[in-house]
């Protein structure tokens, strides 16, 4: 009867349900709160496929640690996830999707993740370590083709989850998603190369507002021709206008 | 009848290679009243004859839904069948809960295999008593699995188990190139057929000892019983039944997994029994 | 594991996860909606708006917050999203397991009794969720049920839930069972009625409640079936 309380075992992701053994998680074991991380993930729907972009640095605290951390990834050709919040949590995330992915390779009958499936099974896991008190510090955005249609959805670190055609996590959610969703809402479809433009748009007034966050970023695109991450762009950032600003020196 | 020193446990090889609790298990299959799957490229169909063990009960159930898009029916062990199906439908369950999805039906059959594998090798433990026809539509479209006390399981066009199920699949074999094509009324006429070819010739099937089972594109496992399958039976009412063939051909063949075990001699049928 | 429950915050909406070290973590979050339920003679309205927010940020404007479990039950659910995810899935899977075991749906009033144990059942960690379910009883007669998160329940003619729960009800105090009026005639409420009210009391609540608003679905259950309509609301 393990299905009511949504539980999962931390010791087996790959099979979770129905699996009795306990794990015993004592306080130390558990992220209570995160230590090195990332900012903003966005994600954006666009005529045939979809894009989600995230910066690239790794902060400690108000310290801007690392630069060249990769926030996004491939899961198949047909499904790419991005993640914002704590960056160890993220790397421990991406092996144990990597290793899922291979696994199911490995029974070859023609069955893949898809964004959807996906989705859901990543909602479960967060759902259900938040629910043993040992959550995964993440924010994370799915996308990819489901059917040859776009899905682009978001998952949070206690469970949460919806699927949009526009989404942005931490300060992206206040900053970003007013402008995707303006590209978007009851207008017809971007194509990508105006989705590209957009997430340039995006993360440079990010870059502007959110003290967490770097100029540099990467974006994951999936189209029907397959997934592709562009790594190493940069926002087009322009401080002429800075010495003009008077009185907050 | 059949007693010799390597019969007493499943973990025990006989000196030819055979297993003969295993071999027996499928033995109980054959004495269960025959049932029939058959697929087109969209819709799966099962047909089973359903027995009454006694003029005093009702007919026993053969199909079994187990989720919106898969269903199986049985020959042999109804309780283990039981067990069987319960699991499946967790299975499948699961898959909705955690992925969402509907669980691919060749996975949901692989894990009746690995399931079913445990008991042929573990001593103290019987094999399942039961074979299923597993009917079931996914993203790969429609199929029809077998499945085995030997833990074997088969991806068909057609098959038949169960009891005189050889004159089933002697028809279908017939007919088996117009199948994929088939629209559906066609497909539940062959498989209607091929049932009533396992009958005696002074039984008919009717709206008490027939079931049937349909899933396909847009249409969720349904179980046609009773009334329902009125409609059907009357569609091939009054057509001539295909030649019952001769006596020695009546005989049980071997089920297709003896064929995959090269070494196993023909095991002689044993009598039939009601009641299963 | 039950220290670090005992201090959880129902009502924390700090949740941004970019820049705040060291802030409290708390299992459950508040995403808002408003839920609403009308009885009938022979017939039930399940309404609630499409918003699903957190803090002071929409996550999205198109989430209805309503389920349809059988032909003749609709569940409506409101508070913290992924706990009625959760629920609803579980609900989703009990619905299936009684079909098998029964050969039939679940009645409405079987599914109400159910839904109380099954929120009874995480009493000590409970489903942040407020529920109401409307639909036809065994009679053909509307029925609502309305519960508290842990599982208390009760029979209805109409109740209004979640974040403006408490602007909509006495509307429908007012309005269907006539309270505080003097002097009118208690007239059986008809579907028309009930379909006007449930879009003036939520036009109301989107004007003063942050978290209500963008879109009204509305679910209608008669013996025909549920009929699902949708409405705009104000969406800033």
């Amino acid at each position: 009867m393990n299905y009511f309380q949504g539980n999962l075992n931390k010791a087996d992701y790959h099979d979770f349900p129905q699996k009795t053994v306990s794990v015993n998680i004592s306080a130390k074991n558990r992220t209570l709160y995160p230590t090195v991380t990332g900012t903003s993930v966005l994600g954006v729907k666009f005529d045939g496929g979809v894009i989600i972009g995230a910066d690239n640095l790794g902060s400690y605290g108000s310290l801007a640690r690392f630069r060249g951390c990769e926030r996004v990834m491939k899961v198949n050709d047909t499904t790419i996830l991005g993640a914002s919040g704590d960056y160890a949590d993220y790397q421990h995330l991406k092996g144990i999707i990597e290793q899922k992915v291979v696994t199911e390779e490995c029974l070859d009958d023609g069955f893949n993740l898809t964004p959807k499936s996906l989705f859901s099974w990543l909602r479960m896991l967060m759902y259900s370590k938040r629910s043993n008190f040992d959550p995964l510090w993440n924010t994370t955005i799915i996308g990819g083709l489901e059917n040859n249609e776009p899905f682009l959805g978001y998952v949070d670190k206690i469970g949460t989850a919806y699927e949009s055609t526009a989404v942005g996590t931490g300060y992206g959610a206040y900053i970003a998603l007013p402008l995707l969703r303006e590209a978007t809402d009851h207008k017809p479809p971007l194509t990508e190369q105006q989705a590209l433009d957009l997430m340039e748009k995006c993360f440079r007034v990010l870059y502007y507002r959110d003290a967490r966050s770097l100029n540099k970023y990467q974006v994951a695109i999936v189209t029907k021709d397959g997934c592709r991450i562009l790594s190493d762009k940069r926002v087009n950032d322009d401080w002429s206008i800075a010495p003009m600003v008077r009185g907050y020196e | 009848m059949f007693r010799n020193q390597y019969d007493n446990d499943v973990t025990v090889w006989s000196p030819q290679g055979r297993l003969h609790q295993l071999e027996y298990a499928m033995e109980a299959v054959k004495q269960g009243s025959a049932t029939v799957g058959l697929k087109s490229l969209n819709y799966a169909v099962l047909v089973a004859l359903k027995r009454a063990p006694s003029e005093l009960s009702a007919h026993q159930k053969k199909i079994i839904p187990i989720d919106d898009h898969v269903g199986v029916s049985i020959s042999g062990l109804t309780a283990d069948a039981r067990l069987l199906s319960k699991y499946m439908r967790t299975e499948c369950l699961h898959s909705r809960y955690t992925y969402g999805k509907p669980l691919p039906i060749s996975r949901l059959v692989s894990m009746v295999g690995s399931k079913s594998q445990i008991p042929t090798q573990r001593y103290g433990r019987r094999p399942f008593g039961v074979g299923l026809l597993v009917a079931g539509y996914d993203t790969q479209g429609a199929h029809i699995y077998q499945t085995c006390p030997s833990a074997n399981y088969f991806d068909c066009k057609a098959m038949s188990i169960g009891a005189r199920s050889q004159s089933a699949r002697t028809y279908l074999e017939k007919i088996l190139d117009t199948l994929p094509d088939c629209p559906l009324d066609e497909l539940i006429k062959h498989g209607l057929r091929a049932l009533r070819d396992t009958l005696p010739n002074d039984v008919e099937l009717t709206t008490k000892n027939c079931s049937m089972g349909i899933v396909g594109k847009d249409k969720e496992f349904t179980v046609y019983d009773e009334d329902e399958i009125g409609r059907y039976l009357k569609m091939i009412e009054g057509e001539e039944r295909t030649p019952a063939p001769q006596a020695e051909q009546m005989e049980e063949d071997p089920a297709p997994e003896s064929a995959a075990d090269e070494s196993a001699d023909p095991t002689p049928a044993p009598p039939q029994s009601e009641g299963r | 594991m039950e220290a670090a429950f005992g201090t959880r915050n129902f009502s924390n909406l700090n949740s941004s996860d970019s820049a705040i070290s060291h802030q409290r973590w708390s299992p459950y979050a508040f995403n808002g909606g408003t839920i609403l339920a009308v009885a009938g003679e022979d017939f039930a309205v399940i309404a609630a708006d499409t918003r699903l927010s957190e803090g002071f940020a929409i996550h999205t404007r198109d989430y209805p917050k309503t389920y349809q479990l059988t032909d003749k039950t609709v569940l409506a659910c409101a508070g913290f999203h992924g706990d009625v995810l959760t629920m609803t899935k579980v609900m989703d899977w009990r619905l299936k397991m009684y079909e098998h075991d029964h050969h039939k749906k679940m009645s409405s009033s079987a599914i109400a009794a159910m839904l109380s144990t099954m929120l009874y059942y995480k009493r000590f960690f409970p489903y942040y969720v407020y529920n109401i379910i409307g639909g036809l009883d065994e009679n053909g007669k509307g029925c609502v049920y309305s519960y508290d998160p842990v599982g208390s329940y009760e029979r209805e003619v109409f109740r209004a839930a979640g974040s403006a729960g408490a602007i909509l009800q006495p509307l429908l105090d007012n309005q269907i069972g006539f309270k505080n009026q003097t002097g009118v005639t208690h007239v059986p409420l008809s579907l028309n009625k009930a379909l006007e009210l449930v879009k003036d009391v939520f036009i109301s609540a989107a004007e003063r409640d942050i978290y209500t608003g963008d879109s009204l679905i509305i679910n209608v259950v008669t013996k025909d079936g549920v009929k699902v309509d949708r409405f705009p609301l104000r969406r800033d």
